[in-house]
């Protein structure tokens, strides 16, 4: 196996894995809601009465990110994302992403981080699936076509 | 006067932005660091088991206290999912959120972020996203529900 040294960003991304935890232990003990973002997004669809402003709160609370980091961060430290997608490839991606995350009941967040963190068989069976899903389509876009 | 309902709002607001901030710093809005982790077979980016490793390190201890509680720190209901059962839906959706994932890059938190970002690829995949979770609403109520609605009168 070889090591994409590169790209290898493992402080940042060690540090920016500690906030996502954070977050999600401030939500469950605080709100006492499950941080996963497909979960709370769906569940704006269509909004239900006494249900959606907690959602829409977290929400623009995500949104507001890039502003405040933008404010904070300096240029240099800022690397440009890579997208290598097509758009006919994103609005592929982008339909098995909102069809197969509410099938699942959960995404990276939902299971990957918090269904993990509390050891739910679901959830360890999800992020297998989804990941070795991920593998695989990777190894055919880059190495079989 | 705030009460308690503000400080909810104010929390949520504040639990969102740093989980917005969390996947800026971590590299998970950069599809091709995604990309380059699934990639085990090409030039491996390790970065995002760190990103996992580091939330659930965290996670871990947050949810044991959770478990043995009944409420929240201020009282209130606190939401533990119920579901057991390892069925069909969890594995053909995941796997479908998987491919997805692997095809462009993005999973649902980041996407939003981006999108915010000003990224035009971003957008569009929120939008079909969206049209995707709708489109599973529309099932659920039209074609799930009436047959387990039907197997239940029988």
């Amino acid at each position: 196996m070889n090591i994409d040294w590169a790209h290898f960003t493992p402080f940042a991304s060690l540090a920016g894995g500690i906030i996502l935890g954070v977050a999600s232990a401030i939500f469950i003990l605080v709100n006492g809601r499950i941080l996963g973002i497909s979960g709370i997004l769906g569940g704006l669809l269509p909004p239900k009465s006494g249900d959606s402003s907690w959602r829409v709160f977290f929400l623009l609370g995500m949104l507001a990110a890039p502003t405040v980091f933008h404010a904070v961060v300096p240029v240099q430290y800022i690397t440009a994302p890579r997208m290598d997608a097509s758009g006919w490839m994103v609005i592929a991606a982008g339909l098995l992403v909102g069809i197969g995350t509410r099938y699942a009941s959960g995404c990276t967040s939902g299971h990957g981080v918090c269904g993990l963190s509390r050891l739910s068989p679901r959830s360890l069976v999800a992020t297998l699936s989804f990941m070795g899903a991920g593998f695989v389509m990777v190894y055919v876009l880059r190495h079989i076509l | 006067m705030l009460n308690k309902n503000h400080l909810y709002r104010i929390a949520e607001f504040v639990v969102g932005l740093l989980f917005g901030l969390g996947l800026m710093l971590s590299g998970m809005t950069d599809p091709g660091k995604v990309i380059g982790f699934l990639d085990l077979f090409g030039t491996w980016d390790p970065s995002l088991a760190l990103v996992m490793g580091g939330a659930i390190m965290v996670g871990f201890f947050a949810f044991a206290v959770a478990k043995k509680r009944t409420a929240t720190f201020f009282g209130d209901a606190l939401h533990l999912p119920t579901h057991m059962d390892l069925d069909k839906k969890l594995v053909i959706g995941s796997l479908l959120f998987g491919a997805g994932w692997g095809l462009a890059g993005f999973c649902p938190g980041p996407a939003l972020v981006s999108m915010a970002d000003g990224q035009p690829k971003a957008l569009v995949f929120v939008l079909a996203m969206l049209v995707g979770m709708l489109g599973f609403e529309l099932m659920d109520r039209f074609v799930h529900a009436p047959r387990k609605a039907k197997l239940n009168a029988v």
